[in-house]
């Protein structure tokens, strides 16, 4: 078996939860990990007589979403029963929206691959739409019965549904993660993928290249990037070694299986359900008018594309730099906010110190960028006195991990009580190297017999001196007229 | 005081004739003493009903009450009202207490009515009899042999045997209509959304709607002051100022009071298929309204004849969704024995529902079905609409439409439960009225073979105190005083 001679084809739904207060059909809280059953109200229970009234805040969640992808932000969208029966679904029918839905169309461009691979591919949207989550089964602690959880019932859920355009799990990963960083970007989802708040499926099929779409089978609720990778790699393997050991691909719905690695058929096309999808009579047309999409259009914040392109412009940032520095909302507001504390002009050094620095230190002890301790406003601080030559770049690494150990409030006040101010005043480095090819004349020796390696120890003497403060371009300047 | 208007009442306890503990009292005695046979109240609360009539009086005392503050009002059971059992007739919710209360009851209680007791009640309101409640038949005061109507067929008995002087009902396909005509009272469907659907256990929720069931039309303006409004629970409810429901009531006085007044005659409600009683005595009524000043013009309805269709496709259709949470997981009646999960959905519901019940989520069930939902669904949907258009222009050449409401009197117990289709058909004039989302009343127009039969009203949308020409009629005519004999 081989994956030559065989195109992958794969398209997402993403559950995307919405982070609003309360649910989208009624009052309770939304929020996670309240004691079962706590944050149910009559609604959520679905008792006889209750009506479903929409959460606003969740329509301004979709219209967000359509402006973020440049997709259409319908007029007028429909929501419908999704008919089934279990025993965490309290209405026997889901609300959500099928022929009509909120969002239509819209791309978005992702990054697959990385240094000299790295590429820019865009996918395609067809659709997303507004629905209500389940409850939640738990099948454990009940002396062999069931205990049902309905806190999580009436959450507002995004599904957000892709073309197939992914022709790789490479693909479906950069995807997943490009709409993982958008969504929180725009603040309308957590992204928490523990909690479930950010869930992806993913509908699978292989194909000789240039023939029609294969049969797929869709992977239910991938909640990491690796399982997402791990299973469509799995998938594809299984896929093709079925076709050329002469199996046909039947319509599937497959779970994966971190443990073995494995996929594995929950059910197949002749036990889907037949939904019985209709308008629900309890919910008038959602209307969206262009007034509210403007309203909305001026809450967003400046998305990733543009944010980057003025990077580019404003700071003089590589496009690397800049998509790197876009890559969350988190980093980019932190980047600003260091530009301005220690300046424009510095605006390249920051971008060296915030994504490398102490991107390196966070990922070091594990943190985010929203944990660090050392703020922006110390962080510019900082680059502002390497910019005025107060320390140099060493120095600078020294002061940076005394903010992060918290041993002063600013730069400046380690800068003073440690006394790490750079030496700059030409005479008192010019008798501190008098001193040094006083104390070491074998070196100085040496290099004038030749060895160019001596003059650097000699530097790393007068440095060693003055335990890192001294100027070293003033340092190597004065050396060389002194050994001139 | 048994027997009264809310009118009348409302004065006499204003005037301390009489106090509602008293007044609450009278009717419960009487509850107590002909319920067994007629079996109009599936839930009565002497101590609930007495706690708010003692409140009531306080209120009373302290001049602080409304036209209906002390009055007792009998609820269909299709009302979740808190700490009262709300059964929608079902032996699926026969165990279930309300938690909360439904719009139409928290307005009555802020209007000071006492709560008189839970109603009988077609099974989730399927039904034109109101014999497939899973708590028996009720009984027609005009003659127990034969049925009240349905499905709000125990608020119509309760009020027409004098149990209660006025009670709530709801209407979906004719249910305050059909009954009130059966049992001689004064019923009024509101537009669909001028009441709120809250806590009203939903059967077909595009075409339910909640109304008053009283002796007169002026009692049934009283009880919707107190039952409509916005309600922004309900999404379908409509955000309109407040009307005042009996503010034409004192309008159109002298001897031509209703001269000007254009009655249209939809040609479709006066063909093949009433009883030649029924239709006597509507021809008589509407000579009567000409006598008043009302002049009559013929109006077609052409799309009337696929009512019933349509009906039965679109009611069902919402209804197997609904009723989907009667499952036995929650609250409400579970199987005493099954196996697996599948077993405990199955048993629970095959037991907990009757036979109607499961006709109409098994056709609902079918017309959603992938594959038929086009020709089904869609079909009844494009007749609504119609329907709906037929009416617009009718109103277009008349103010009113009348008919008849039922095609029949009174049948017999039993007569017609054998055939679904024939029961189905007691809806003929009425159907199309809720398919429009239009205000519809009955009223009292006579008695053939000693049965009441009723005159339809049907105004365009939100004419509800244009349906003031039936107190009109009830100022020059006595049928709807006329009372049945114990």
């Amino acid at each position: 078996m081989s994956m030559n001679n065989w195109e992958v084809v794969i398209g997402i739904e993403t559950h995307a939860q919405l982070s609003t207060q309360s649910k989208i059909f009624s009052g309770a809280s939304t929020a996670f990990g309240a004691e079962p059953n706590t944050q149910a109200c009559a609604v959520d229970l679905a008792l006889p007589g209750v009506l479903p009234v929409l959460n606003r805040g969740a329509v301004d969640c979709a219209i967000k979403f359509g402006l973020a992808i440049g997709a259409e932000v319908a007029a007028k969208s429909v929501f419908a029963r999704k008919n089934y029966f279990y025993p965490d679904l309290p209405k026997g029918y889901q609300i959500s929206q099928f022929e009509l839905p909120v969002v239509v169309g819209g791309k978005l461009t992702i990054q697959v691959g990385q240094g000299e691979n790295l590429r820019e591919k865009t996918v395609n949207l067809t659709r997303a739409h507004l629905e209500e989550d389940a409850g939640k089964s738990l099948h454990e602690d009940f002396h062999g019965k069931s205990g049902i959880d309905l806190n999580r019932a009436g959450t507002p859920l995004l599904e957000i549904v892709t073309e197939p355009d992914m022709r790789s799990s490479a693909e479906a990963v950069a995807y997943a993660r490009a709409l993982h960083a958008l969504v929180r970007w725009i603040g309308i989802c957590d992204g928490n993928m523990q909690e479930g708040s950010f869930r992806c499926d993913a509908n699978v099929s292989v194909r000789r290249p240039g023939q029609p779409l294969g049969t797929r089978r869709e992977i239910k609720n991938l909640n990491s990037f690796r399982f997402m990778q791990q299973a469509i790699d799995y998938e594809v393997q299984w896929q093709i070694a079925e076709i050329e050991d002469g199996r046909a691909i039947q319509q599937a719905t497959v779970l994966f299986d971190p443990d073995t690695g494995e996929t594995r058929m929950m059910r197949s096309k002749e036990d889907a359900h037949d939904y019985r999808y209709f308008p629900d009579p309890d919910l008038l047309p959602l209307i969206i008018s262009p007034d509210w999409i403007e309203r909305t259009r001026k809450t967003m914040p400046e998305l990733p594309e543009a944010k980057k392109q003025r990077f580019v412009a404003d700071y003089g940032l590589s496009a690397y730099d800049a998509a790197a520095l876009t890559g969350s909302l988190e980093i980019a507001d932190f980047y600003e906010a260091t530009v301005s504390a220690a300046g424009k002009p510095s605006a390249k050094p920051c971008a060296n110190w915030v994504m490398v620095d102490l991107a390196a230190r966070l990922n070091k002890d594990d943190k985010e960028f929203g944990q660090s301790p050392v703020s922006a406003k110390q962080l510019g601080g900082l680059v502002a006195r390497i910019a005025d030559n107060t320390i140099s770049n060493n120095i600078a690494k020294k002061v940076f991990e005394a903010l992060w150990n918290g041993e002063g409030s600013s730069a400046d006040e380690i800068i003073e009580k440690q006394g790490l101010k750079q030496i700059t005043d030409t005479g008192a480095i010019e008798a501190l190297i008098d001193e040094v090819l006083a104390a070491n004349a074998a070196m100085v020796a040496e290099f004038k017999a030749g060895k160019e390696k001596a003059f650097n120890a000699l530097v790393g003497q007068a440095m060693k001196a003055t335990k890192g403060k001294a100027n070293p371009q003033q340092v190597n300047e004065l050396l060389k007229k002194k050994l001139a | 005081m048994i027997g009264k208007t809310l009118k009348e009442l409302s004065a006499a306890l204003a005037n301390k004739q009489i106090s509602s503990v008293e007044l609450t009292q009278l009717h419960l005695d009487r509850i107590a003493r002909l319920n067994p046979e007629i079996n109009a109240f599936v839930t009565v609360d002497t101590e609930k009903s007495l706690a708010q009539a003692d409140a009531a009086d306080a209120r009373i005392a302290a001049g602080m009450a409304d036209p209906l503050t002390g009055i007792p009002i009998a609820q269909k059971d299709i009302f979740c009202a808190k700490g009262w059992r709300t059964t929608c007739g079902s032996r699926m919710l026969g165990n279930f207490v309300s938690p909360y209360d439904a719009t139409v009851i928290s307005k009555f209680d802020a209007a000071g009515a006492v709560n008189l007791g839970k109603t009988n009640m077609d099974e989730f309101a399927m039904g034109s009899s109101n014999e497939t409640s899973y708590f028996g038949a009720v009984k027609n005061p005009w003659d127990i042999q034969r049925v009240p109507g349905g499905s709000s067929g125990g608020s119509a008995a309760a009020v027409a045997a004098l149990m209660a002087p006025a009670a709530t009902g709801t209407d979906t396909g004719g249910s305050i209509r059909q009954p009130a005509a059966l049992c001689n009272l004064t019923g009024l469907k509101p537009t669909y959304g001028v009441v709120s659907r809250w806590g009203m256990i939903a059967f077909a929720s595009s075409l339910d709607q909640a109304g008053p069931m009283a002796r007169t039309a002026e009692d049934c303006a009283l009880m919707l002051n107190a039952m409509a409004g916005f309600d922004d629970k309900d999404s379908t409810s409509l955000d309109r100022t407040t009307e005042d429901y009996s503010r034409e009531l004192a309008a159109n006085v002298g001897e031509k009071p209703l001269a000007g007044l254009k009655i249209g005659l939809p040609k479709e409600f006066f063909g093949e298929g009433c009883d030649a009683g029924v239709m006597t005595c509507v021809q008589d009524a509407i000579a009567e309204y000409k006598k008043l000043g009302a002049e009559t013009v013929e109006v077609s309805l052409p799309n009337m004849q696929h009512g019933v269709a349509a009906y039965y496709v679109i009611a069902p259709a919402e209804a197997s969704s609904n009723l989907s949470r009667f499952d036995g997981v929650r609250y409400g009646y579970r199987a005493p024995e099954y196996g697996n999960l599948d077993d405990m959905y199955q048993k629970s519901r095959a037991q907990g529902f009757g036979d109607e019940v499961k006709r109409r989520i098994l056709i609902g069930t079918y017309v959603l079905s992938h594959g038929y939902y086009d020709a089904y669904y869609l079909q009844a949907q494009r007749i609504r609409r119609l329907i709906a258009q037929d009416f617009v222009d009718a109103f277009k050449q008349c103010d009113v439409i009348m008919g008849p409401t039922s095609p029949c009197t009174a049948f017999g117990l039993g007569e017609k439960s054998a055939d679904p289709v024939q029961m189905y058909l007691s809806d003929i004039y009425t159907i199309a009225v809720n398919l429009a989302g239009l205000p519809g009343m009955s009223i009292p127009c006579g008695f053939s073979s000693g049965l009441p039969v009723g005159l339809q009203l049907i105004g365009d949308y939100f004419a509800e105190t244009r349906l003031n020409i039936a107190h009109r009629y009830q100022q020059t005519t006595g049928w709807h005083l006329k009372q049945a004999q114990e």
